[in-house]
C-alpha cells in the first residue's frame, strides 16, 4: 500500500499511483509535473450521431435499394398523374372481354399499354400510376397521425408515470382489444364512405396504440439513464429534458416503426378498398384497382390485378427494407 | 408531477407511508448534530442524520404495498469542509442510493440532511435549482452519463444555461462557451473539443467531461458515485489524481463512493463502511485500515489482496449471501454472517438489539455491540498494517509484530474453512 498518509500533504505531490489488477495501489512511476499524455486524435472531422447513422445506412445495400424504390414511388405519386393523366371517360374499344392484355404480349416492340387495359380499354399502367397518389397519401397521412398521437400519449405516460401512466396504458390496452377490421368497416361506412381523408383519419386513430407503447417504454428506460439524471442534477427543466435528452434518443426506434406503419397503412387501405369498404369506386388507388379487377379474374385477365398488386408489394417491401436499414443504422449499440 | 416526485416503482399518490418526521432507526438519537461528531470541530459542510430511503414493493392483485426494499436504513454522518469522505460497501448495500438521495435525484423516505447548515430535503422549484449549484454528482458509467446526441459544449454548458441569471450571464452564449472551455482546460482536455460528440472520446476522457460538467456550476460538494470503477486501471489513477488536484484548485469537498478499498484508501481522509443500508463503521482512513473495529470491516479488509507476495494474510471469508434488503435480519443486520457472533457463542443481543452507532474514541464510530472484543490478533493477521506491507523485507525475524503466521488462532478457522 502507499507510503503516503492521508491528509493535506497528499495534495501537494502529484503521484502516479498504479492500482494493480489485484486492487492494491502501488507507486510505480513518479510522473513529471505537467500535462498527462493525451490520447491520439483519430478522426479528422467530427461526425454527429446522424452522420454516423447515415454512413451505416449506406452500407446496408438492401435498405439503399428500398429507399430508392420508395423515392421513385413518391415521385411517381407526385408527378405521375401530371404526365399520364387518367380520364375515366376516355373509353376505347377492347378486343378481349374485360380488357386487352399488355401490348408487348402481341408485339414485343410496342410501348402501348404495357400493363394491359381494363374493361373500358383504359391503360392499367395509367391506373397504377394514378393510384399511387392516394395509396401513398393514405400511407403517409396515417403514419403522421398515428406517430403524433402515439408520441404524445406515450411520452405523457412514460414521463409522468404513476396514475397517468396507468390510465393511459389501460386506454391503449382497450384500443388494442377493439376488433380492428370491424371498426374500419363500420366507421368507413358511417362517416361518408370513400372519403380518403376520413379513411386516413380512421387509420391514424386506430394505428397509434402500438407506437404509444413503444414510446412509453423508451421514456421509462431513458429517464433512468445517467445522462438524464445528470441533467436533472444540474437543474435542467423537465421540458428541456424531454425535448433535448429523451426524445432525440428515442427517435431511432420511432422512425423505424413509423416507416413500417406506412407499409401497413398501404396494405390496409388496399384490402379495405378491395372489400369495397374503402375508397369510392371512382377514386383511383391500388386497392381499388384490385377491387374492380376482381370480377374479371375469371376470364383470365391477370394483368389488371397483377400490376397494381405488384406496386403494393414492391412499395411495402421497399419500405420494410428501409425500416430494417434504419433500425440497424440508428441503433447506438451497433458501432460500424 | 415532475421527475422529482415520481417514483418509478409506485404510483406517487399512495406512497407507502413511512412518516417523514421520526427516523425509524433506534440507533439514531434525535439530537441536532450528526452522531458522534466532536462538538469542538467547526460546522461540517454536510450533515446527514437518520437518512432513510425505502423503495416500496408492490404486489398482489391490486398492487398493494406489501413491503419495502430498505436501501438506506437510517444513516448518519457528516463531511467536513475540504475533506474526502470515502464510502465503501458491497454491491447493493445502498451506497449509490445514499448518494442519489443526497443529491435529490430521488426523494428520501425520512431523515435530515444539511448543506452548510441549510436543509437539503423538501426543496422545490427555484430553491432546489439554487441548491443544485452547490452540490453536484459524477457518475460511474462514462458512456451512459453523456447524452450521445449532444456535443460536449452543450453537455457541459447545459447546467450553466439552466442556472443562468442576470448576475452570472451564463445565458450569453459567449460567456457560457468561455466557461465551458475553462473547465475543459481544468480537467485536462483541449478547449477546442467542444463541438465533438461523446463517442469520439475514450473512457477516461469521457469521465473528465462528466467531471467538467459537475464543476462548471462551481459546487462546494461533489458526490463521486464510483467514478473510477468503469475505467481501465491505468486511467483510474489519472482520474483520482485529477480529482485530488481539483479539490485543491476549487476548494471542493467529496463524498467518494466506491467498492475498491484501495482506491478509497488512496483518496479519502475518512472512510465509512456500509452494510445492508446501514453505516457500520466510520473513522479516519488510517485508523480504519489499521484498526478496523467492526467485524464486517475486518472481513472486508482481509479480502484486499496485497501487492507484496511475501505478506501472508489470513482471509476472513464470509459465508452466505447478503440478506435481502427487503427483509433484513433482526437486531444487528450483520449477525447472520458475523464471525465474531459465532466466536462469542451467538450472544442474544446481536439478534435482538440494533447496535448503536457509537464513538469508541477519537471519532472512530462503530455499530457493533462487541466492537471492543474484536480480537487484535485476528485484525492483525487479516489486515497487515501499512508499515509492514510497505516494508520490502517482511522478514519474520525482523521482529515485526504484524503479519504473523497463517494460524492466527481458532476463531477464524471456522469462517475460512466453511468459505473454501
Amino acid at each position: 500500500m502507499t507510503d503516503q498518509g492521508p491528509g493535506a500533504d497528499k495534495n501537494s505531490n502529484r503521484q502516479e499511483v498504479f492500482i494493480s489488477p489485484t486492487g492494491a495501489p502501488m507507486n510505480v512511476v513518479q510522473m513529471a509535473e505537467g500535462p498527462q499524455p493525451q490520447d491520439f486524435e483519430v478522426s479528422l472531422e467530427s461526425l454527429n450521431q446522424w452522420q454516423i447513422a447515415w454512413r451505416r445506412f449506406k452500407r446496408h445495400r438492401l435498405a439503399v435499394v428500398g429507399t430508392g424504390i420508395f423515392g421513385v414511388m413518391i415521385l411517381l405519386a407526385i408527378f405521375g398523374p401530371i404526365i399520364w393523366p387518367y380520364d375515366r371517360l376516355a373509353l376505347k374499344p377492347v378486343t378481349h372481354s374485360g380488357g386487352n392484355p399488355p401490348g408487348w404480349m402481341q408485339n414485343p416492340r410496342t410501348l402501348a399499354d404495357p400493363f394491359g387495359t381494363d374493361n373500358g380499354g383504359r391503360s392499367v399502367f395509367i391506373l397504377t400510376v394514378n393510384g399511387a397518389r392516394l395509396s401513398m397519401l393514405i400511407g403517409i397521412g396515417t403514419t403522421v397521425i398515428a406517430v403524433t398521437i402515439g408520441v404524445v400519449v406515450g411520452s405523457f405516460a412514460g414521463f409522468f408515470g404513476g396514475r397517468i401512466d396507468g390510465l393511459l396504458m389501460r386506454f391503449v390496452d382497450f384500443m388494442l382489444t377493439i376488433p380492428f377490421l370491424f371498426v374500419i368497416l363500420v366507421m368507413a361506412r358511417f362517416f361518408g364512405a370513400g372519403d380518403p381523408i376520413v379513411l386516413t383519419l380512421i387509420f391514424g386513430l386506430l394505428f397509434w396504440p402500438g407506437l404509444a407503447r413503444l414510446v412509453r417504454a423508451l421514456f421509462l428506460s431513458l429517464r433512468e439513464q445517467d445522462f438524464v439524471q445528470a441533467a436533472r442534477a444540474v437543474g435542467v427543466s423537465d421540458t428541456r429534458i424531454t425535448f433535448r435528452h429523451i426524445l432525440p434518443n428515442a427517435l431511432g426506434p420511432i422512425i423505424v416503426s413509423a416507416t413500417l406503419l406506412v407499409a401497413s397503412a398501404i396494405v390496409t387501405e388496399a384490402f379495405v378498398s378491395f372489400l369495397n369498404f374503402g375508397l369510392k369506386a371512382t377514386d383511383l388507388s391500388w386497392g381499388n384497382a384490385l377491387a374492380s379487377s376482381q370480377q374479371y379474374q375469371i376470364v383470365g385477365n391477370w394483368w389488371w390485378a397483377f400490376f397494381p398488386g405488384m406496386a403494393i408489394a414492391l412499395t411495402v417491401t421497399a419500405i420494410n427494407f428501409m425500416g430494417d436499414g434504419l433500425r440497424d443504422a440508428l441503433d447506438p449499440r451497433s458501432r460500424e | 408531477m415532475t421527475f422529482e416526485t415520481s417514483e418509478p416503482a409506485a404510483p406517487a399518490a399512495d406512497q407507502p407511508v413511512v412518516p417523514v418526521a421520526p427516523p425509524p432507526s433506534p440507533s439514531v438519537p434525535a439530537t441536532g448534530a450528526a452522531v458522534g461528531r466532536p462538538p469542538t470541530s467547526e460546522v461540517p459542510l454536510v450533515e446527514v442524520e437518520g437518512l432513510v430511503k425505502y423503495y416500496p414493493i408492490m404486489g398482489g392483485f391490486l398492487r398493494r404495498h406489501v413491503g419495502d426494499v430498505k436501501a438506506v436504513d437510517g444513516v448518519s454522518f457528516w463531511v467536513n469542509r475540504g475533506e474526502v469522505l470515502g464510502l465503501v460497501g458491497e454491491s447493493g448495500c445502498g451506497k449509490s442510493t445514499l448518494g442519489k438521495t443526497l443529491i435529490q435525484l430521488t426523494p428520501p423516505t425520512a431523515g435530515l440532511a444539511k448543506l452548510d447548515g441549510e436543509p437539503i430535503f423538501g426543496k422545490k422549484g427555484k430553491d432546489l435549482k439554487k441548491l443544485r449549484r452547490r452540490m453536484q454528482i459524477i457518475f460511474q458509467d462514462p458512456v451512459g452519463s453523456l447524452n450521445p446526441r449532444m456535443p460536449i459544449s452543450d453537455i457541459i454548458g447545459e447546467g450553466l444555461l439552466a442556472q443562468a441569471d442576470a448576475e452570472n450571464r451564463w445565458g450569453d452564449r459567449k460567456v457560457r462557451d468561455k466557461r465551458v472551455g475553462d473547465y475543459l482546460d481544468a480537467v485536462g482536455l483541449r478547449r477546442d473539443y467542444t463541438r465533438r460528440y461523446p463517442h469520439e472520446f475514450s473512457g477516461g476522457q469521457r469521465q473528465r467531461i462528466g467531471i467538467a460538467r459537475a464543476l462548471a456550476l462551481s459546487p462546494d460538494f461533489l458526490i463521486c458515485d464510483e467514478p473510477v470503477s468503469a475505467l481501465d486501471v491505468s486511467i483510474q489513477s489519472q482520474i483520482l489524481n485529477l480529482l485530488l488536484d481539483l479539490r485543491r484548485e476549487f476548494d471542493l469537498t467529496y463524498l467518494f463512493i466506491a467498492h475498491n478499498l484501495s482506491v478509497v484508501q488512496y483518496i479519502s481522509d475518512r472512510v465509512g463502511v456500509m452494510y445492508l443500508g446501514k453505516l457500520v463503521e466510520l473513522a479516519e482512513v488510517e485508523e480504519l485500515y489499521r484498526r478496523p473495529r467492526h467485524p464486517y470491516s475486518v472481513a472486508l479488509l482481509s479480502a484486499v489482496p496485497d501487492a507484496n507476495p511475501r505478506v501472508r494474510k489470513k482471509r476472513l471469508v464470509l459465508t452466505g449471501d447478503v440478506p435481502s434488503p427487503a427483509a433484513p435480519p433482526s437486531g444487528c443486520h450483520f449477525h447472520t454472517r458475523c464471525w465474531l457472533y459465532e466466536q462469542l457463542g451467538q450472544p442474544e443481543v446481536c439478534t435482538t438489539a440494533d447496535p448503536e452507532f457509537r464513538d469508541i474514541g477519537d471519532g472512530h464510530l462503530v455499530a457493533c455491540h462487541w466492537a471492543e472484543k474484536v480480537p487484535t490478533a485476528v485484525v492483525a493477521s487479516a489486515v497487515p498494517t501499512a508499515e509492514v506491507t510497505t516494508d520490502t523485507v517482511a522478514m519474520p525475524a525482523a521482529g515485526i509484530p504484524a503479519a504473523p503466521p497463517i494460524d492466527a488462532g481458532p476463531p477464524t478457522e471456522e469462517a475460512t474453512a466453511s468459505g473454501t
